[in-house]
C-alpha cells in the first residue's frame, strides 16, 4: 500500500463526507417536508433509531438488505403518522409530541431489538467509483452507497416538487398559512399529517443507512444523535433540499477531520477536532441570525418562527 | 426514560430466575426468603450484548446464575448519575441483594459510596481501579484485571502478522489503564520488531460507532495493517477493519465471528474468576476482599484463540510469554523506558511489576506510539 501523508486529511474528510453523510441527508429532507407543512417532528432520532432497527431486523430476516430499507420506512412512516395525528388534536404542542416520540422510538427500538444485537445481516451493497485510481485509498474513499444517490437524487427532485408541482405548492402555503389553505379549501390537518409521516419514512430510511451501510451493524449506541442533528441541519439550510444536500456533506465531512488529523500524527486538541461539526453550526448561525427580521425561507406557520 | 423498559426486562428476569414465578417473585419482597440463598445485583452501564465490557461482565453474571442458591439481578443501561442509586437502592430493599457488582467506572464515586454508607451490611464490589484503603468504607471495594498482559501478546502476535510495521490503537478516553493497553500493544509488537510504530487515535468516548468506523478507515488509508482498541463495545471496528481488509485483535470479549478472516486473537475479561471469589466469601461469611487484582495467572483475564492468519512463529513467541506470565515472573515495563517526548519514564536497572500501584496511575505513551495524551 503505498503512503499517503498528508493527502489523508482531503481524501479522509472526503471519504467521511460521502460515508457519514447519508442519515443527515435522508432525516433532513424528511424534517424539510415536515417543517414546509407548518410542524416540527423533533422526534426524528426517535424515528432513526426505530428505521435502524426495523431494518437491521427484517435485512437479517429475509435475507435481503433493500426489504430491510423498505421496513425502516414503513416503521418511519407509522411514527411520523402518529406525531402527525397527536399534532392534529388541538392544543397539542408538536415540540413536546417530538421529544415524547423521540424517546419512544429509541425505547422501543431498543426493546425490539435486542435479539438482533449479536446476529449479522447482510448489509447493502456499494458501488465503486474509484476504479480509475491506483491507490486503494482513493479507491476505498470513493465506495459510495447507492442509498447516497438516491439522496442526491431526492433532494433535486423535492427542490423542484417544492416550486413546480400541485402538492409542493400545497404543502408550502399549509406551511406560510394555514388561514389562506382553508380559504382554498385545503384540510390543513390532512396535509400535515402527511408530511409528518412522508418526513418519517425518510428518516427511517436514513436510519437504516446507518445499520445496513455505514458502520453497518445494529446495536444500542449505533446512533450519536444525527436525528437531532438534522433537524438543525434543516433550519441551518433554510429550508431549502439542495443546501440540505450541502449541509449534509458538510457535516460528514466535518465529523472524519478528527479522526483523519489524528492518524497523521496531529494529536493534540482532538476533542477540538471532534467538536468541528457542532462549531461550525454555532458559527454560521451567529453569522446568519439577526433581530430585526425572521429567518429567511421560514415557513410562516412554524411554531418556532411564530 | 431510558431505564423504562430495562426495568420490565428486570423483572422478567427475576421471575425467570426463580424456579417457581410466583413464589420467587414474591420472595424478593420477603428477606427472610431471601436469606437463605444469595442474592447477588449487577448494575452495567450498557447494553448486556455488547460485544465488549458489558458482554464480558455478563458472561460472568450468566454463569453465576447457573450455581445452585444463586439468585442474580441484572440491570442494563443505568447512567453514572443518582439513577444508579435508585437502582442500588431497589436491588437491595426490593430484591434482598447483599452483593452487588456496580461494574462502570463512574458509578463509584459519589454513588456508590453514599448507597455504602447507607447500607453498611450490603457488599459493594465496583469494577476499576478505585478503591483506597483507609479512605472509603470497608463493606466497598474495587476488581480490576492486569489487562495490558494480554494486549502485550496482542502486540507480539500484530508485530508478526504487520507487514507495513505500522500498527494503530484505537482508544475512548486517555486514561491511564487505556494508556497502559496502548503502551503493553506496541511495546508486544517491539519486541517482535523494534522499528514498529504505533498510532493512537482518541474518539473521546467510550461508545461512537460511527467515529470508531472513521477512526478505523483513516488508519487503513495510513497504512495501518493492524489495529486493537479500547472502547467499550470493539464491534464496529473490528467490522470495518474486516471490510477493509487489515487485521485486527479484539479487546474485552471474543470478536472472532465478526472478523473470520483478519482476527488474529483478542485480550478477554475473565470476570467469573472474580465472581466467584465474593459469592464464596459472600456465602461463608468471610471478610470482604476490598482489593482484588488479577491477571493470566490469576485467571482474571485470558486470550482468544489464534486466528487462521497468525503464522506460527507468532504463536510460538505469544505462547512462550504467555508460559512466563502465567508463571508470574515477567515483567513488561522496566527500565531503561523512554516515553515518546524522549523523557526517561522508568530508570535502568528498575522492574515495575504488575501489581505496582504506580502503573495504575500511568499519563505518558511509550516511545514510538505516535500521539499524545
Amino acid at each position: 500500500m503505498t503512503e499517503l501523508g498528508w493527502w489523508g486529511v482531503p481524501l479522509g474528510v472526503l471519504g467521511g463526507a460521502l460515508r457519514v453523510s447519508t442519515p443527515f441527508l435522508f432525516v433532513s429532507l424528511g424534517e424539510c417536508i415536515t417543517e414546509k407543512s407548518g410542524r416540527i417532528n423533533l422526534g426524528l432520532e426517535g424515528i432513526l433509531v426505530m428505521g435502524a432497527m426495523a431494518g437491521y431486523a427484517v435485512s437479517y430476516i429475509t435475507g435481503n438488505p433493500w426489504f430491510g430499507v423498505l421496513a425502516a420506512g414503513i416503521a418511519g412512516f407509522f411514527l411520523g403518522l402518529l406525531h402527525g395525528l397527536i399534532c392534529n388534536l388541538p392544543k397539542v404542542n408538536d415540540i413536546a409530541v417530538g421529544i415524547g416520540l423521540m424517546l419512544f422510538g429509541t425505547g422501543f427500538a431498543f426493546f425490539l431489538g435486542k435479539p438482533y444485537v449479536q446476529p449479522k445481516a447482510p448489509n447493502l451493497p456499494s458501488l465503486s467509483f474509484g476504479a480509475w485510481a491506483d491507490a486503494p485509498q482513493v479507491q476505498a474513499a470513493l465506495q459510495v452507497s447507492p442509498l447516497f444517490l438516491i439522496g442526491i437524487a431526492l433532494a433535486l427532485f423535492l427542490a423542484w416538487a417544492f416550486r413546480n408541482t400541485r402538492w409542493g405548492l400545497v404543502v408550502r402555503m399549509v406551511g406560510d398559512s394555514s388561514d389562506a389553505a382553508r380559504a382554498m379549501g385545503y384540510n390543513v390537518n390532512v396535509v400535515r399529517t402527511l408530511a409528518t409521516a412522508a418526513g418519517g419514512f425518510l428518516a427511517g430510511i436514513g436510519g437504516s443507512f446507518l445499520s445496513l451501510y455505514y458502520p453497518g451493524s445494529w446495536s444500542e449506541g449505533l446512533s450519536s444523535g444525527q436525528g437531532l442533528m438534522a433537524v438543525a441541519l434543516v433550519i441551518f439550510a433554510r429550508w431549502n433540499p439542495v443546501h440540505c444536500f450541502y449541509a449534509a456533506l458538510l457535516f460528514g465531512g466535518a465529523g472524519s477531520l478528527g479522526p483523519a488529523l489524528q492518524s497523521v500524527g496531529i494529536t493534540s486538541g482532538y476533542y477540538l477536532y471532534n467538536a468541528a461539526p457542532y462549531v461550525l453550526t454555532l458559527a454560521i448561525m451567529i453569522a446568519t441570525c439577526s433581530t430585526r427580521r425572521t429567518l429567511a425561507g421560514a415557513p410562516g406557520e412554524l411554531s418556532i418562527v411564530r | 426514560m431510558t431505564a423504562r423498559p430495562t426495568d420490565l426486562s428486570r423483572r422478567n428476569m427475576i421471575k425467570g430466575a426463580a424456579a417457581v414465578a410466583a413464589t420467587g417473585a414474591m420472595g424478593g419482597w420477603i428477606p427472610a426468603f431471601a436469606q437463605s440463598k444469595l442474592t447477588v445485583g449487577v448494575i452495567y452501564v450498557g447494553p448486556r450484548d455488547d460485544y465488549g465490557y458489558n458482554q464480558a461482565q455478563a458472561q460472568a453474571a450468566a454463569a453465576l446464575k447457573k450455581m445452585p442458591g444463586i439468585k442474580v439481578v441484572e440491570q442494563e443501561k443505568v447512567p453514572e448519575t443518582t439513577d444508579v442509586q435508585k437502582t442500588m437502592g431497589s436491588m437491595i430493599e426490593q430484591d434482598g441483594v447483599t452483593l452487588l457488582f456496580p461494574t462502570s467506572f463512574g458509578y463509584f464515586d459519589p454513588h456508590m459510596l453514599r448507597m455504602a454508607e447507607k447500607y453498611p451490611k450490603v457488599r459493594f464490589a465496583h469494577c476499576g481501579g478505585m478503591w483506597t484503603s483507609g479512605k472509603h468504607p470497608a463493606n466497598t471495594g474495587s476488581y480490576f484485571g492486569y489487562i495490558d498482559e494480554c494486549q502485550y501478546l496482542n502486540g507480539i502476535v500484530a508485530g508478526y502478522a504487520s507487514k507495513t510495521k505500522k500498527i494503530g490503537f484505537i482508544a475512548a478516553k486517555p486514561i491511564p489503564q487505556v494508556l497502559r493497553n496502548c503502551n503493553a500493544f506496541l511495546m508486544g509488537a517491539r519486541s517482535v520488531d523494534p522499528k514498529i510504530t504505533c498510532q493512537l487515535i482518541v474518539t473521546g468516548d467510550w461508545s461512537l460507532p460511527v467515529k470508531e468506523a472513521e477512526a478505523t478507515n483513516s488508519m487503513v488509508d495510513q497504512g495501518i495493517d493492524v489495529i486493537t482498541s479500547h472502547v467499550d463495545s470493539p464491534k464496529v471496528l473490528i467490522e470495518t477493519a474486516e471490510k477493509r481488509g487489515i487485521f485486527s485483535c479484539g479487546y474485552h470479549a471474543n470478536q472472532s465471528a465478526l472478523a473470520p478472516k483478519g482476527y488474529l486473537t483478542g485480550a478477554e475479561w475473565n470476570w467469573l474468576t472474580v465472581y466467584e471469589q465474593h459469592v464464596k466469601d459472600a456465602i461463608a461469611g468471610a471478610p470482604f476482599k476490598n482489593f482484588v487484582r488479577g491477571g493470566l495467572k490469576e485467571g482474571f483475564v485470558k486470550m482468544s484463540p489464534y486466528g487462521k492468519a497468525v503464522p506460527d512463529a507468532a504463536k510460538k513467541k505469544a505462547d512462550a510469554t504467555k508460559a512466563a506470565m502465567m508463571k508470574g515472573d515477567y515483567v513488561i515495563f522496566k527500565g531503561p523506558l523512554k516515553d515518546n517526548t524522549g523523557k526517561e519514564v522508568i530508570p535502568a536497572g528498575k522492574s515495575l511489576v504488575q501489581t505496582d500501584p504506580v502503573l495504575e496511575q500511568m499519563n505518558y505513551l511509550v516511545e514510538g506510539v505516535v500521539g499524545k495524551v
